[in-house]
């Protein structure tokens, strides 16, 4: 089992909005400054929470885009037009507000340094943010160990951290980026224009040999699409960890 | 429950947060919510919301074992280990539920429909010192709980949901079901029950969440 993730009571704490930036037309960063932060795994989660006037509450969780920083974290938020509280986080939000979160949650969808073997990440649309923190880490440790992100979104548009990948991926040859654009692919493109399939999968995914473990993060329908065809082809489900986003989308 | 269980060691509380615990929580500038309607906040825990669909929470690939394989045993502190085919389970008395369930990811589903075997009939005529059961399933997932949060009419391995088999994703063929803790208790593609003498953390008890899981106190991670 993975080490312990969490150590006593996690409590809520308040954390200051220092910063946003979009990231596409539907998503965006938001950096928080978080006093009593105890730091975190890559591919660990939060807990948020909202409170009105009236005291009414509501909390979801959100997945941590940053690798470790001290008391500074970052979250990427999808907006869902008819949701309660993603739209609040995008629209609403301002530098110097304050909201209340507690974390980090998760042990197991974590990142780990000593991989021995090939790391595959696949993430669809939002489910990328995990991964992020990882390609993130790996990079601010140095890391040697062979990744492949294969990241499945709609369109190029829609490819939440797209410069930042490219830039990590071109100084970095243990460093493999695959695209998939479900919907439509701009003139010229070259990689991938369906849904990940078994075939996709195939050609993609590292050999069961030399993958270390698969992190798999997305809506409900692409998680079990993914960790199913992995293991069709020969892949261990112990090594495969999945994380679904609930009710986004799935 | 005693909070001894979770470290065996007092709560040490308040390490990261100075504040009271009965401070009022600062406002989100801006923030109304969705209100939930009178009628049915009194059946949702405090930091859950009510959905219509039915969300899957899982750590990794969904097993599918062929019924001629599937069995389901009580081993550990017993007199004689018991196991039923699928077969053998499902010649067994069964009963309709209509729960409520609430995940630990927030989301609550109410009034949701079953079909299963109460554990009651399952530990008929078991004799064991064991105050603990410790389900385990396909795939590798384990959790854990007293044995009097499953017996007394409060839990069930099911097998259908909505009138309809249980898929796979869901837990099918057969999951616990133990609407009165958070769902992840409710171990999906179980196989059996171990039956001991101590708490052993399960699987996400192992990784950050409560060794309880209250749903009304909110007891969603280690601590809580
Ligand atoms: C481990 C984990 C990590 C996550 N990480 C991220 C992340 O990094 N980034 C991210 O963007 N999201 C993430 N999520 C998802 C996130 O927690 C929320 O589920 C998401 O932001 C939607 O919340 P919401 O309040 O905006 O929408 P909700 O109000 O919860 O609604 C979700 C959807 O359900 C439908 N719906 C809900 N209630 C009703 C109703 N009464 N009537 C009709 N339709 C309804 C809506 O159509 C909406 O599209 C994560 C989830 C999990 C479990």
């Amino acid at each position: 089992m993975e080490g312990a993730a969490v150590l006593g009571r996690l409590n809520w704490l308040e954390a200051e909005v220092v910063e946003i930036r979009p990231e596409t037309s539907q998503t965006k960063t938001i950096g928080f400054e978080v006093p009593g932060w105890p730091g975190h795994r890559a591919g660990q989660h939060v807990d948020v929470r909202l409170t009105a006037e009236d005291g009414y509450q509501a909390e979801r969780t959100y997945s941590i885009a940053s690798a470790v920083d001290d008391s500074r974290i970052e979250l990427t938020v999808e907006r869902l037009d008819d949701g309660e509280v993603s739209p609040y986080l995008t629209d609403e939000l301002r530098p110097g507000d304050t909201i209340e979160l507690r974390g980090p949650v998760g042990g197991y969808f974590v990142w780990d340094p000593h991989a021995q073997g090939t790391v595959f990440l696949v993430g669809g649309g939002s489910g990328v943010v995990p991964l992020m923190a990882m390609a993130r880490q790996r990079a601010a440790e140095g890391s040697k160990i062979p990744t492949r992100l294969l990241y499945s979104a709609r369109t190029w548009d829609d490819v939440i951290y797209r410069d930042e990948l490219t830039r990590l991926a071109a100084g970095d040859a243990g460093l493999d980026l695959v695209y998939t654009l479900t919907r439509a692919q701009p003139p010229g493109w070259e990689g991938y224009g369906r849904r990940v399939d078994l075939e996709l999968l195939a050609e993609v995914a590292p050999a069961p040999a030399v993958l270390a473990v698969a992190f798999v993060c997305g809506p409900t329908p692409f998680v079990e699409a993914v960790a199913s065809g992995l293991v069709q082809l020969g892949h261990v489900p112990a090594r495969v960890k999945t994380e679904r986003f609930g009710p986004t989308g799935g | 429950m005693g909070l001894t269980l979770v470290t065996g060691e007092p709560l040490r509380e308040s390490q990261q947060d100075p504040k009271k615990e009965d401070e009022m929580p600062p406002i989100s500038r801006g923030f109304r919510g969705r209100h939930r309607d009178d009628a049915s906040s009194d059946r949702v825990p405090p930091g859950q919301y009510v959905t219509e669909d039915f969300p899957v929470l899982s750590a990794g690939p969904t097993p599918h074992t062929r019924l001629e394989q599937w069995d389901f045993s009580i081993t550990g502190e017993v007199d004689n280990p018991h196991r039923w085919s699928w077969e053998e389970f499902r010649a067994l008395p069964t009963e309709a539920v209509t729960v409520d369930i609430h995940c630990v990811t927030k989301w609550s589903k109410l009034d949701s429909v079953w079909e299963g075997v109460s554990v009651d009939t399952l530990l008929e005529g078991i004799e064991t010192s064991g105050e603990y059961a410790l389900p385990f399933c396909d795939g590798g997932y384990t959790t854990n709980l007293p044995l009097e949060d499953l017996t007394g009419g409060k839990a069930w391995v099911a097998f259908a949901y909505d009138g309809e088999p249980l898929e796979p994703e869901h837990g099918g063929p057969a999951r616990l079901l133990v609407p009165h803790l958070y769902f992840w208790k409710s171990a999906k593609w179980v196989r059996g029950m171990r039956l001991a003498v101590t708490n052993e953390p399960g699987f996400w008890e192992t990784n950050g969440y409560h060794i309880y899981g209250d749903p009304w106190k909110e007891q969603r991670y280690w601590g809580d």
